[in-house]
């Protein structure tokens, strides 16, 4: 609704412009629709195959150390949006599932891209995009284990 | 052959199977390739949703901005306001990293520093506003500011030395060759 009147007001306000913008657009768009393209074929495929109830199992089981490796395993290689993600996580945590492990999942599962691959290395190229998710990783290893300390789950002795 | 070709080669014969495996799918009713198939389309419409409208706004943002502003606020000089800028934005980016990326592309064209652009890709993952509000729902509030406090310093340095690093080596970001 916002960008239709975002829109409309671009057109009253400059009618050529708004043209030029709309044809960038498109070619922006249709030049990287391959690389979109893969990625949900990627997701499609990969959720196809761990369905929500292997990550349930698997989380639901392992010990903390255990639990954050799987789940910054899981978090990493899939993609779902948040109104999937975050009612799962709801679940997770009834079922008993700490916190730590949660925050790896959540913040793996948001900034570490393996399907987004073909997508992210079309901008950024290969070396970077690995680099990039590498580093996001070590982040959520960090954010993982911050909130494990907060919530009283590690290093219970301090 | 060169090895371009090969690689386009190869997708295409992937692309194939794939779509040939979901109708062969249907046709012998084998579950989980009606799943696979069935997450395609769901996901299709969810993107399609948000892509083109998305892509309007980056079009409009590159006939309308000038370049002048994004260097002044989002530039080398801008410093860490700069990645608070960068945060902010990303704070209303809908989506995720897919929409990250495109516009990122744009501030890069319009001249902002990488190290910003690097912030505003981490950010947009995970400090979105609405998607950190859904989450705190579910995992409580103390949850979601533990998480925003400890991640935005670390994705602030981590961009700044990484975008340092690769200014330093004349690396650019391509639009999608």
């Amino acid at each position: 609704m916002l960008i239709i009147i975002t829109i409309a007001i671009s057109f009253f306000a400059d009618r050529n412009k708004t043209y030029r913008a709309i044809k960038i657009a498109i070619k922006k768009f249709s030049r990287i629709l391959p690389a979109f393209a893969a990625m949900l074929i990627l997701v499609s495929i990969i959720l196809g195959l761990i369905p929500n109830s292997i990550i349930l199992h698997y989380l639901g089981k392992s010990n903390i150390s255990k639990g954050v490796i799987m789940a910054s395993f899981f978090g990493s290689i899939t993609l779902m949006p948040g109104f999937i993600a975050f009612p799962l996580c709801g679940i997770l945590l009834k079922k008993g599932v700490t916190y730590t492990v949660l925050s790896a999942f959540t913040t793996t599962l948001m900034m570490v891209g393996f399907v987004t691959f073909p997508l992210e290395k079309k901008y950024f190229g290969v070396k970077v995009t690995i680099l990039r998710n590498l580093l996001s990783l070590f982040i959520a290893l960090i954010v993982a284990i911050t909130t494990g300390i907060f919530f009283g789950e590690i290093f219970t002795w301090i | 052959m060169d090895l371009r070709k090969v690689a386009k080669y190869a997708n295409l014969v992937g692309f194939i199977a794939y779509f040939l495996f979901l109708l062969f799918s249907f046709w012998k009713g084998f579950e989980p390739g009606k799943k696979i198939a069935f997450n395609l389309g769901y996901f299709s419409i969810e993107m399609l949703k948000i892509l083109p409208l998305a892509f309007i706004l980056i079009g409009l943002f590159e006939v309308w901005i000038k370049k002048e502003t994004i260097e002044k606020h989002f530039g080398e000089k801008s410093g860490l306001r700069g990645h608070i800028g960068g945060i902010l934005l990303a704070g209303t980016t809908v989506g995720g990293l897919y929409v990250a990326f495109p516009v990122a592309y744009s501030l890069y064209g319009k001249g902002a520093d990488l190290g910003v652009i690097f912030t505003y890709i981490a950010a947009s993952a995970i400090c979105r506003i609405p998607m950190t509000i859904f989450e705190a729902s579910f995992l409580g509030i103390k949850f979601s500011i533990i998480r925003l406090f400890v991640s935005i310093p670390l994705i602030i340095i981590s961009s700044m030395l990484l975008g340092k690093y690769l200014t330093k080596r004349g690396h650019a970001i391509k639009d999608g060759e």
